[in-house]
């Protein structure tokens, strides 16, 4: 089979940049534009939940954040494992740039849902909650990917030592994904995906995936930026970087 | 086949000549749980209550603390590279290590867990399904350890890091293990935890051995 020139490409480290450079204006403008129309019809047009009141505007951002984090997470031991199969250094600096944008989401989704959790639940944080205790799990991976990562001088053996620990560590995903599910748990199940279409109305499911939509983009926009700058670092001083600050500086 | 046995037995040999350090990840899983009633003071009915967790975070934390010694040794004097250069594949020899290893640590503790529970008034009823689970966590339990231990080998000091990759993947086993436990406390069946620390122990046992094999060898590159 022959794979197309494009695909072979992404493994230079100045086509990925270049390519990223002419996504990002896409992705973030997009993103940001999808963010202030989802984040104002679901916080301000969008009715109340008839039980839960106002405090059910937390369906446009909780669950759209818990999501970026697992995706995150999938992203990030994707690249990692094919950065150790095929020996691809922009594979491992995916990788890289994923982990503290997860970390960073994982942990605003659990800040996210204790906020909520109080009026509604009752309760900041519920210890024994098998959603809640996979997710902070989940942020302890990242957290554990990032040390591992940091106690390595050479950048080659981190990057190869922490992608066996990402693809380990990739099981933990559809556990929190299906925790709500196996265990009776305090967290409710999906409301998206539940049996017979989602269970909300129009004028609530329509933010709900413009939400994700920006979130996917934003997610993606910060992902590429990060990878940019990790390329710059691995690359050092490669010819193309400085015919590139040259570029910049007239 | 062969190459199993010669590096268990090899292990074994090595590790019984050093038996005083068996002894420090008990000495340890003791003092942890004679700690737990110290600082909460409680009665015998709460100790119950919290007996079951208190023995299992204190059997993982006292693993932790014996796995220096797996691959550490062998790397610092070589042993491990010509291993990783014998015909024999590594993820043989790994697991044969890891079965050396498990067959004289993590053993011993799984027979020191069900005579601690007796101290916290866990019902003697209770004892076989422990210790089933126990038995049935093990395998899994030290693949991870396996794991934290290959991934840090070429660190100089991976001691403090190891806990930190180690722990979050044993969220699982902890779940089942203390399901179980809690659930022939309170006389109910037990047989669906138990099936599932089987299944952990059969996915860890086939797949762990590859990624641990890996870990080794990118930490000997």
């Amino acid at each position: 089979m022959k794979l197309p020139r494009w695909f072979h490409q992404l493994g230079s480290p100045p086509y990925v940049y270049r390519l990223a450079e002419r996504l990002c204006p896409w992705l973030g403008g997009l993103g940001i534009l999808l963010l202030a129309v989802g984040g104002f019809w679901g916080l301000v047009i969008a009715p109340p939940d008839y039980q839960q009141g106002e405090s059910a505007r937390i369906l446009y951002i909780h669950p759209q954040t818990a999501y970026i984090g697992m995706m995150a997470y999938v992203v990030m031991a994707v690249a990692a494992g094919v950065g150790y199969v095929w020996r691809l250094k922009i594979a491992h600096a995916v990788a890289v740039s994923a982990a503290p944008i997860g970390a960073w989401f994982t942990f605003c989704a659990l800040f996210t849902g204790a906020v909520w959790g109080r009026p509604t639940w009752g309760t900041y944080w519920q210890w024994g909650d098998p959603r809640i205790m996979f997710e902070a799990l989940l942020l302890f991976l990242f957290l554990g990917y990032l040390a591992l990562r940091g106690a390595f001088d050479e950048r080659d053996k981190a990057d190869r030592v922490t992608a066996i620990l990402a693809v380990v560590g990739v099981v933990n995903v559809p556990i929190v994904h299906y925790s709500v599910e196996w265990w009776n748990s305090l967290h409710q199940t999906s409301t998206l995906l539940s049996e017979g279409g989602p269970a909300m109305t129009t004028d609530m499911l329509i933010p709900f995936l413009i939400m994700f939509a920006a979130f996917t983009l934003t997610f993606y926009w910060l992902l590429l930026r990060r990878l940019q700058a990790e390329i710059v670092e691995r690359e050092g001083d490669a010819r193309w970087i400085r015919e590139l600050v040259a570029e910049g500086a007239r | 086949m062969g190459a199993f046995k010669a590096v268990l037995a090899r292990d074994l040999r090595v590790a019984f000549r050093r038996w005083s350090e068996l002894g420090h990840p008990l000495i340890f899983f003791v003092i942890v749980v004679t700690l737990f009633p110290l600082a909460l003071s409680p009665t015998a009915s709460q100790l119950r209550d919290v007996g079951v967790g208190v023995l299992w975070v204190a059997a993982l934390l006292s693993s932790l603390l014996a796995l220096d010694g797996l691959f550490r040794g062998d790397a610092d004097d070589g042993s491990l590279e010509q291993l990783l250069l014998s015909p024999a594949p590594l993820t043989i020899t790994v697991l044969a290590k890891v079965t050396a290893h498990t067959l004289v640590t993590l053993v011993p503790l799984i027979c020191l867990v069900p005579l601690s529970a007796l101290s916290f008034n866990i019902p003697f009823a209770a004892l076989p399904t422990l210790a089933l689970a126990l038995l049935l966590a093990t395998p899994t339990l030290s693949v991870l350890v396996a794991l934290g231990a290959a991934l840090t080998v070429s660190l100089r000091r991976g001691g403090s890091i190891v806990g930190l990759l180690v722990l979050p993947l044993t969220g699982p086993l902890l779940i089942f293990g203390t399901r179980a436990t809690d659930l022939s406390v309170n006389g109910e069946p037990t047989a669906a935890p138990l099936l599932l620390l089987a299944a952990l122990a059969a996915l860890a046992v086939s797949l762990g051995p590859l990624a641990i094999a890996a870990a080794v060898k990118v930490g000997l590159e």
